[in-house]
């Protein structure tokens, strides 16, 4: 809420600095945003009338002014001016020489086409003081000759605006920030309390409640033969500009300046568009409005309508139609001050696409007692504007449906318990009288009323909060919190992410964060097999649905600083990825990788070696490692990869996570420059590790025995290895691959593969015959399973 | 006897010649090798007389130990001369840089929220996770946001559908917590959220740490005392701090904490747009009606939370100056925080 603090002192006057102000307020928690003082702009300008206006000698757009600007100046200046408004008898802002305009412009003496000007006819951009047309201010012509203009525009004021929290609707009007100014500063309110106007026609409309939960109270007058002439007084038409209100009508403009200024929106309408009687009630189906903003909608049945006898008026709270609005050949009106429930109003603004000042208030919460004064105060100021004569004030109320007056009760010692300190009763009692609630002691504590305009009191912990509030939260101590000396459970076989991301940072990884919802297309690219969930109203269509692997982020990344001559790419991403594959939504946590280009930083030593499959597995390896556990890779069918270098990681039967060459195609499709590896893994099969368990370490040396032997290329190393392992024995204790060879001398489709194996007994140095027994084992084993060949 | 010092002195010459190992063998050879002169001079004593003899015997030795002596000399000298030669040719240039020494780094908000992490941590509270993808009960009613609450406004939430949403903190997760187990309740709950909002100071993703201390005695000074400690810790500084009014449907009172500005030490300047002061956390005692959404007694327990965005504190802390540059993933960007 933007307010003049003209206007706010008239109510309230505090000794003090805007800024101190200011202060209080934020501190209070009507925050403000911030504060603007309109005189700083310009200086040196004042009231002048036109006295002639002749040609310029030697240029057909300019004139020579002769200005009259009364105790200003001695004598009449003359001005050269441009402007095509220029004429004789108007009265005009003038700049003297010696002025400072927006934009620190001096004005000093000039020539122009040979004849002398002494100042400036300024317009309203120039000035800073509105949008304005093509041509300088025309003032009013009473405006009296020589006034300083920041005078006469009232311009020694603040623009204070709060950004007040949605539980203090209450404020969002001059009477609320004003009472709160008052108890903050201990200064009594000069309340406006208009006096009931005495009715000069009988005119009356029926008014009839046909939603009472929604509507309780509506109030409405008549006033008859108003002065379609009139204009809103300059200083009205100030006050609700700072208050970022257009001025629009002087009818419009006093409901506007009444809602400003007591925080009660109320509504004019054409007496004469109105048939017959008033009735507040739902919508009907299929019914429809246009708007004052000349839209037309097409109203829900959960929608509060003011309606006459055939057709609907008004949104209840939110904006009027357009055929009943007031305008220019208005004669009679209708006014309405009603009060409607904040949860019937609530949300019905947006859902026509609509926020007005009036719905603003009426979903925050209005005060329930006001609609009286609201009414009274609007049409005292409309018949000292407008004129005519006013009918009484028509009230229906249905009081079973009106919000009872608040009672609460609030504990002494639960004060102390919530905030930490106690305070003293009369301090408790000081700060909450002030604030206008009614307190009555009993022996905890009180019993309290609310006022009706503090709806959002509702609670004891909203009395203590009104309490430490006023009292100020910086006055409060400050505690080292106490706590038992607990020691908080650390699992030892878990695995925190925090390792895993240790392990990573250390082999080359950057970390990158990416959004959560990704583009559609590039999403089907990367998981073509799965329909991920959508978002309803996404920001953009790049970022319409949730991803279901963490590719598409990693892949952009990637993509954003090939593009930037990155030529090695490292990235890993921790985070969920939404699954719909079952029909439910998971939400798993995963550990994604992307690496691309050079293996290692490019160096004086020139190895210039992409990544490969080894590479990216070794790392997958380091991490795997950290849980103890027993992983398998096996050949991978995923789409999306390398038919040949892909692999799924299983995990105790079950597919964890997979490590893979990005597929050409899509490699293509993603529009990669380089050569792609990606990962995922379950951070679930990631998060525990076995604890170490101690072996008795062996006295005796161990053996090595190595051979080579030569099998089919698709024999796979690690079943080889297994297959060892298993076959092997106790004495066997480890088994390896240290080369693999094929070419030359080999057999086409064969390979080569020399074997590592370690041999130990844990009570005696092994013999010969012991070990090659084992050895032909093995070699007779593969020959079986594998038609091994021992190489020679 | 003139003799043995002559091919001494001839060993001498000869020997200071010699540059390698193989000439110093013949040199050595030549003098005192089974023919060499000096073992040749042992022949002669055959002709003394025998009184002569051991007299004689002991120059020969002499003479042959000095000669020895000599070539040991040359023989560690050469030696000496030829490691140094091969070392000269082994030099290379340490300047160049090492191999594959490039480590990675952690996010930057990652970074962060370890270090928020370990303060809390440090007091006892541990972390807690949740869904992303929420429903409309966890994250606005059971915190005292029901249907049409102007703050849901706030919020600018994303949905899938009428019942589910993305959450826009991470809040439900200490719902969540409280479901599930019995106060005394001290967690902390990190995590991305989802706002629909994108501008230059917003992105509709970011992260948030929420804080939960729920126990018998929990009151709000204790809550100012956990924040300034955690806000001093983190930035390493004694800042002014003040706690401001505010308002979240789900604590009561409410607060927003906000620390002296550290760009500019209260100074007043462009980043805390020259009030002095940057907002950095809101924050309050947990409304009575959240705790009973859960089953907790709300006259036993009382406690408070608080909430901060990870975004913002790491631009504080390390001088970003533009939000969007933490989900661009611009290497050059992360690498500034390894």
């Amino acid at each position: 809420m933007k307010f003049s603090e003209q206007w706010l002192r008239e109510w309230v006057n505090p000794e003090i600095s805007t800024q101190e102000l200011v202060d209080k307020l934020t501190m209070a928690g009507l925050e403000v945003d911030g504060f603007e003082y309109l005189g700083d702009s310009f200086s040196g300008v004042v009231v002048g009338e036109i006295v002639a206006a002749e040609q310029h000698p030697d240029a057909d757009k300019l004139q020579v002014c002769t200005i009259n600007v009364g105790d200003a100046s001695d004598e009449e200046l003359q001005i050269i001016c441009g402007a095509p408004n220029a004429r004789k008898g108007i009265k005009v802002a003038v700049a003297m020489i010696g002025a400072v305009l927006p934009g620190d412009f001096k004005i000093k003496k000039a020539k122009l086409r040979g004849v002398h000007s002494f100042g400036m006819l300024c317009s309203e951009t120039e000035l800073n003081i509105g949008e304005g047309s093509d041509g300088i201010v025309e003032l009013p012509l009473d405006a009296p000759l020589g006034k300083d203009l920041k005078e006469f525009f009232n311009l020694d004021d603040h623009v204070i605006d709060v950004d007040l929290t949605p539980n203090r609707g209450d404020c969002l009007g001059i009477r609320g920030i004003a009472r709160e100014v008052g108890v903050l500063t201990q200064q009594d309110v000069r309340f406006v309390e208009p006096k009931a106007v005495a009715s000069e026609v009988s005119d009356k409309l029926d008014v009839k409640l046909s939603a009472p939960q929604a509507c309780p109270r509506y109030l409405g007058r008549v006033i008859k033969g108003i002065n379609p002439e009139a204009q809103t007084p300059q200083w009205m038409v100030q006050r609700i500009e700072r208050s970022g209100v257009r001025s629009i009508d002087p009818v419009v403009d006093v409901t506007n300046y009444v809602l400003l200024e007591m925080g009660h929106p109320m509504h004019a309408f054409d007496l004469a568009k109105i048939d017959g009687a008033i009735d507040v009630r739902m919508a009907k189906k299929d019914e429809k409005l246009t708007l004052l903003d000349g839209q037309e909608v097409e109203l829900t049945e959960d929608t509060l309508m003011i309606a006459d006898n055939s057709k609907p008026l008004a949104i209840a709270g939110v904006m009027g139609g357009e055929h009943s609005g007031v305008n220019s050949e208005t004669k009679d009106i209708f006014l309405e001050s009603a009060y409607f429930d904040a949860i019937s109003v609530a949300g019905k603004a947006r859902q026509y696409g609509l926020h007005t000042d009036a719905s603003h208030r009426y979903e925050r919460g209005v005060d329930y007692e006001l609609q009286r004064t609201a009414m009274e105060r609007a049409t005292e100021l409309l018949l000292e504007i407008v004129g005519g004569q006013p009918g009484a004030i028509i009230e229906a109320v249905d009081k079973s449906a009106m919000p009872e007056k608040r009672h609460l009760t609030l504990r002494r010692e639960r004060i102390e318990r919530v905030v930490g300190v106690a305070f003293d009763d009369a301090q408790v009692e000081d700060i909450l009288t002030r604030l206008g609630l009614g307190l009555t002691a009993n022996d905890q504590g009180w019993d309290v009323s609310v006022p009706s305009f503090r709806f959002d009191i509702d609670n004891e912990e909203s009395l203590i909060e009104e309490l430490v509030r006023v009292y100020g939260y910086n006055n409060l101590p400050i505690r080292k919190p106490q706590g038992e000396m607990a020691m908080f459970m650390q699992n030892e076989s878990r695995v925190f992410k925090d390792l895993l991301r240790d392990v990573l940072v250390t082999r080359g990884y950057q970390e990158a964060i990416t959004y959560s919802f990704v583009e559609p297309k590039l999403q089907a690219v990367l998981e073509p097999n799965m329909k991920p969930l959508p978002l309803m109203n996404p920001i953009s269509s790049e970022m319409g649905v949730m991803r279901t692997n963490l590719l598409p982020g990693l892949v952009q990344a990637a993509q954003f600083n090939i593009n930037r001559q990155q030529s090695r790419i490292r990235f890993f991403e921790m985070g969920l990825r939404f699954e719909t594959a079952s029909g439910e939504l998971e939400q798993i946590p995963t550990l994604a990788g992307l690496v691309a280009g050079r293996r290692y930083v490019e160096s004086w030593d020139g190895d210039a070696r992409k990544v490969d499959f080894y590479d990216v597995k070794g790392d997958i390896e380091a991490l795997l490692n950290s849980t103890k556990r027993r992983f398998d890779f096996v050949p991978s069918a995923k789409e999306i990869l390398h038919p040949g270098q892909s692999a799924d990681i299983i995990l105790e039967g079950k597919t964890v996570g997979y490590i893979g060459k990005l597929h050409p195609q899509i490699q293509q499709t993603v529009d990669l420059d380089l050569d792609t590896f990606v990962y995922e893994i379950d951070l679930e099969a990631l998060s525990e590790r076995d604890l170490p368990e101690f072996a008795p370490l062996m006295k005796f040396p161990s053996i090595r025995r190595d051979l080579a032997v030569i099998v089919d290329e698709t024999v796979k190393g690690g079943e080889l290895i297994d297959f060892i392992v298993k076959i092997g024995g106790n004495l066997l204790t480890d088994a390896f691959i240290f080369d693999i060879y094929k070419g030359e001398h080999l057999e086409q489709g064969k390979k080569s593969v020399a074997l590592g194996m370690t041999l130990r007994h844990p009570e005696k140095t092994l013999e010969d015959a012991e070990i090659n027994s084992v050895v032909d084992k093995v070699v007779a084993g593969l020959a079986e399973e594998y038609q091994a060949v021992l190489r020679n | 006897m003139a003799d043995l010092q002559e091919i001494i002195q001839q060993a001498e010459q000869e020997i200071s010649a010699v540059e390698s190992l193989p000439e110093l063998e013949q040199v050595k050879a030549r003098f005192v090798g089974k023919k060499g002169l000096i073992t040749a001079q042992m022949k002669q004593m055959a002709t003394l007389p025998p009184e002569e003899k051991p007299k004689f015997g002991a120059k020969v030795n002499e003479a042959k130990k000095e000669v020895f002596g000599i070539i040991e000399a040359k023989q560690n000298a050469i030696k000496t001369a030829e490691i140094n030669a091969k070392l000269a040719g082994e030099t290379i240039d340490v300047t160049l840089s090492g191999r594959n020494s490039e480590s990675g780094g952690v996010h930057p908000v990652n970074r962060t929220l370890r270090r928020i992490e370990s303060y809390f941590g440090q007091m006892g509270f541990s972390v807690a996770e949740g869904p992303e993808v929420e429903d409309d009960f966890h994250n606005f009613t059971a915190l005292n946001i029901p249907e049409h609450h102007p703050a849901r406004a706030m919020h600018d939430t994303f949905y899938f559908d009428a019942g589910r949403l993305l959450r826009t903190h991470t809040s439900p997760v200490q719902v969540r917590v409280m479901e599930n187990a019995e106060p005394p309740y001290r967690i902390i709950a990190p995590g991305r959220v989802y706002r629909c909002d994108s501008d230059l100071t917003h992105t509709p993703m970011f992260h948030q740490v929420e804080g939960l201390l729920i126990d018998e005695s929990t009151t709000f000074v204790d809550l100012k005392g956990v924040l300034y400690e955690f806000v001093t810790h983190f930035f390493e500084k004694d800042l002014g701090v003040r706690f401001r009014p505010s308002y979240f449907p789900f604590t009561e009172p409410s607060a927003e904490v906000d620390i002296e500005c550290v760009m500019c030490s209260g100074k007043g300047c462009r980043v805390c747009s020259h009030t002095g002061w940057l907002e950095i956390l809101g924050c309050g005692m947990v409304h009575p009606k959240v705790l009973e959404s859960v089953g907790v007694d709300s006259e036993k327990y009382t406690g408070f939370a608080f909430g901060m965005g990870v975004e913002r504190l790491t631009m504080l802390r390390y001088g970003v100056n533009d939000l969007r540059l933490f989900f661009e993933n611009d290497l050059n960007f992360l690498k500034q925080f390894n």
